[in-house]
């Protein structure tokens, strides 16, 4: 996919060299200094990241590694990587990495239709587009596959009814892919269909969630009769679980940073994270032992993290390791992840979840961060799934009961809440 | 530790495993600790010397050489192997000393026919780092080296926690002179030094406590110069290396073993392998093993080209490594149940190693407050 050799003479060197003058003219410079907000309505950072984005596009550096009939530059990865490095410090469109980019154009550029592909990627390249995934429901988290909205056939087309929740900044999207039950008489991973669903389709209604740390970028989607082109299906009718293990992979594959996709680097704006680091400069206990021991410990996580990031990936490349070990990544990340909320706070000390004065500066962000702490190990699938996946696996030890397998979905047995 | 070895490299690493299995098997190590025998075996270890495990980190015109070219990297395999048969010998005090030395060549007095008698296994070299009740802190002796004149120098204190201090031949002691901390090779026979047994948790590995008094070196007894820290902080990341490898090679033998425990122990009808409540702690187990690996890995990688992150990646190693074995260990046996707590069982020999390895050369907080220090923090 991105091994179409480039129709330009031009090296990897030049390249970066071309980028480098183009960003440092085009794009504004982040202050490193400046304490992250708390989190909140972030309507202007989407606008903004469009407007990046249209930058980037007539820059000549969107797409980089998207095929050049739909709109990319057919770069290899080196190319991908050298503005990556290029563009740090500078602003970049970063939410648009994950998922319009790297799951959503990734997933497309597999398996949609040449319709799909030209119009919907060639649009994320020119910002003009985004792209969400509307996949877990109300009734069941890591449960995917019992997920119980459906899509009925109505003459060539389908209606969809049913809720999706955890959908990541659907408020902001133009289309997002749709799971959805199309035969209830087969076992439930073999009746599903994925298609991709206009957010401004009549009886389709989008509320965002307030988190507990006051961000608003989760969405739970409400469809009541809404009405799809069969051309909104992505791949085989009843073959949706396929498309959602593309995205599964292409989900993994972003957030342990082997995508070719994802331009540029650093922390998502919608979602400020305590900093362990920032916190001791902060209070003036950089100089106190017990706090050197935390952050050395933060340390040696951060680089054990990028280590065994490295090891597995390459482990699982090479055919020495099956892809379920790509669950030790998830469990490693979420490990690292709790324990920079954990000693985030315990430096801050005393003033734990204060602020300065009016403003929350990093020890207020430290106790936010703290309150959604279990993200880390829910997102993306829980750390529960991650063990049973590795324990089964990986070590091959006896699965779960699960009562539901091979039995006709609509014979399977549903809990009230 | 690496997933693609070279045929040589396999080799190599078989053969250790044989020769170590063929001497020194688990059951042979309890009941000589029972007997309270100590020490290893020279003959064994001139025979080990010459299947390669000291000539490793030595140049080939000093008389050594390593099986693929990465001798460094060579060396870390070697120890996981001797790791997961709890090796006795003195694979870690020798190779230590000959990285010091190796390092020091050229830059102070000659010392190429100790490395060569190092390397044939003719003769056990150790580290004297360590003082009587002291943490870890390398430049700051209280042994001191004073100045007698004629260019030599007078030795007076007290090292301990020496290992195979019984057996070495040779000691490498840090001492505090005029001009900072120095290091001289001394003969473990010279006079006023004695040698006495020091108790330790590992029934394979024999330390003691090594007194010096009045001891007369002369001015080519010194490796370097005083107050070159390189040599120094070579050997540490060697013995740090050697160690965490080890320790690797130990857990990846327990973890196997309980994983094979939990398939064939059934209680209430079912393997405990199915009950979720233990499915999960392995895959802690599991990450946090293969996490070990990774990072020691990348530590060997870093200290075979010299990198300029070469120590913190050693501490980062060591802080990880150090904490997570025991984690594992401890969970191992809790899993194996009251067998796991008795003599006879193979698990606390592999406890006893890595909660020694757990306090030598700087524990896990030692070496994150110094990843504090090395990040400028």
């Amino acid at each position: 996919m991105t091994a179409n050799a480039p129709e330009t003479a031009e090296s990897v060197e030049e390249f970066r060299a071309r980028a480098r003058s183009w960003l440092a003219a085009n794009l504004p410079r982040l202050d490193p200094d400046a304490v992250p907000p708390l989190p909140g309505d972030d309507d202007h950072l989407w606008l903004r990241a469009r407007e990046l984005q249209q930058k980037l596009h007539a820059g000549g550096f969107a797409g980089i590694c998207f095929p050049r009939e739909y709109g990319g530059l057919g770069l290899p990865r080196a190319y991908q990587d050298a503005f990556t490095e290029e563009s740090m410090g500078y602003e970049m469109p970063i939410i648009l990495n994950i998922p319009t980019f790297s799951i959503c154009c990734a997933t497309l550029l597999d398996v949609g239709t040449e319709e799909q592909k030209r119009q919907h990627i060639g649009a994320a390249i020119r910002g003009e587009e985004i792209l969400v995934q509307f996949l877990s429901e109300p009734s069941g988290g890591s449960d995917l596959a019992g997920l119980i909205t459906r899509a009925d056939r109505d003459g060539d087309g389908w209606v969809i009814n049913g809720s999706k929740t955890w959908s990541t900044s659907a408020y902001a999207a133009d289309y997002g892919l749709c799971l959805a039950r199309t035969d209830s008489d087969k076992p439930k991973h073999e009746g599903l269909t994925m298609f991709l669903v206009p957010t401004n389709a009549p009886g389709l209604t989008i509320n965002r969630i307030r988190m507990v740390d006051g961000s608003t970028e989760f969405c739970e989607e409400f469809f009541d009769n809404v009405r799809v082109d069969a051309s909104a299906v992505v791949g085989e009718v009843d073959g949706g679980r396929a498309v959602a293990s593309h995205q599964l992979f292409h989900e993994r594959n972003a957030v342990g940073g082997g995508s070719p996709y994802v331009s540029g680097r650093g922390a998502t704006p919608t979602r400020p994270k305590s900093d362990p680091f920032a916190v001791a400069l902060a209070t003036g206990r950089t100089a106190d032992p017990e706090v050197r021991t935390m952050l050395g410990e933060m340390l040696t996580l951060s680089a054990v993290r990028s280590q065994l990031r490295a090891r597995v990936s390459a482990g699982i490349a090479k055919g020495h390791l099956g892809p379920p070990a790509a669950s030790m990544l998830r469990l490693f990340h979420a490990e690292h992840s709790m324990t920079e909320d954990d000693h985030a706070l315990r430096i801050a000390g005393a003033t734990g979840g204060f602020g300065t004065g009016p403003e929350p500066g990093y020890t207020g962000l430290a106790g936010v961060s703290f309150l959604g702490r279990q993200g880390a190990g829910l997102g993306g699938g829980s750390t529960e799934m991650s063990r049973n996946i590795i324990s089964e696996r990986m070590l091959g030890m006896p699965r779960e009961l699960a009562p539901d397998r091979g039995v006709p979905f609509n014979q399977i047995k549903r809990g009230s809440r | 530790m690496e997933f693609e070895l070279t045929s040589d490299q396999k080799l190599f690493l078989s053969t250790a495993r044989d020769f170590l299995e063929k001497e020194y098997p688990l059951d042979a190590l309890r009941r000589a600790a029972q007997d309270e025998r100590s020490g290893f075996d020279r003959g064994w270890w001139r025979r080990a010397a010459e299947l390669g495990w000291t000539s490793l980190l030595v140049p080939e015109e000093l008389g050594g050489g390593s099986i693929s070219g990465h001798g460094v990297r060579d060396l870390a395999l070697l120890a996981e192997q001797l790791g997961a048969g709890i090796a006795p010998g003195a694979l870690l005090p020798t190779n230590t000393v000959l990285a010091g030395l190796v390092a020091a060549h050229g830059t102070g007095p000659d010392h190429s026919d100790i490395i060569g008698e190092l390397a044939s296994g003719e003769k056990v070299a150790t580290w004297a780092v360590y003082e009587p009740g002291g943490q870890w802190a390398p430049l700051r002796p209280g042994l001191t080296a004073t100045p007698t004149g004629d260019g030599g120098f007078r030795l007076d204190g007290t090292k301990d926690r020496v290992e195979a201090a019984p057996q070495a031949d040779v000691l490498l002691v840090t001492a505090a002179t005029p001009d900072g901390t120095a290091q001289f090779l001394v003969p473990a026979g010279a006079e006023g030094v004695s040698v006495t047994p020091q108790w330790g948790l590992d029934i394979a590995r024999w330390f003691g406590t090594v007194q010096f008094d009045g001891v007369h070196v002369a001015a080519d007894a010194v490796v370097g110069a005083a107050g070159d820290e390189a040599a120094m902080e070579r050997q540490f990341q060697i013995a740090l290396l050697i160690q965490c490898a080890e320790v690797c090679g130990g857990l990846t033998k327990v973890f196997d073993m309980t994983v094979q425990w939990a398939f064939d122990r059934y209680s209430f009808g079912r393997p405990i392998a199915s009950y979720q409540a233990l499915k999960h702690r392995f895959a802690d187990m599991r990450t946090w093993l293969e996490a070990c690996h990774a990072t020691t890995g990348a530590a060997a990688a870093a200290v075979q080209e010299n990198a300029e992150n070469a120590a913190q990646l050693v501490s980062v190693a060591k802080s990880f490594v150090g904490e997570r074995s025991l984690w594992i260990l401890q969970d191992c046996v809790q899993i194996h149940g009251g067998i796991g707590v008795t003599w006879e069982h193979d698990l606390h020999l592999f406890l006893r190693r890595a909660t020694l390895d757990q306090s030598l050369y700087g524990t896990p907080d030692d070496h994150r407050r110094r990843l504090a220090d090395l990040a400028g923090l």
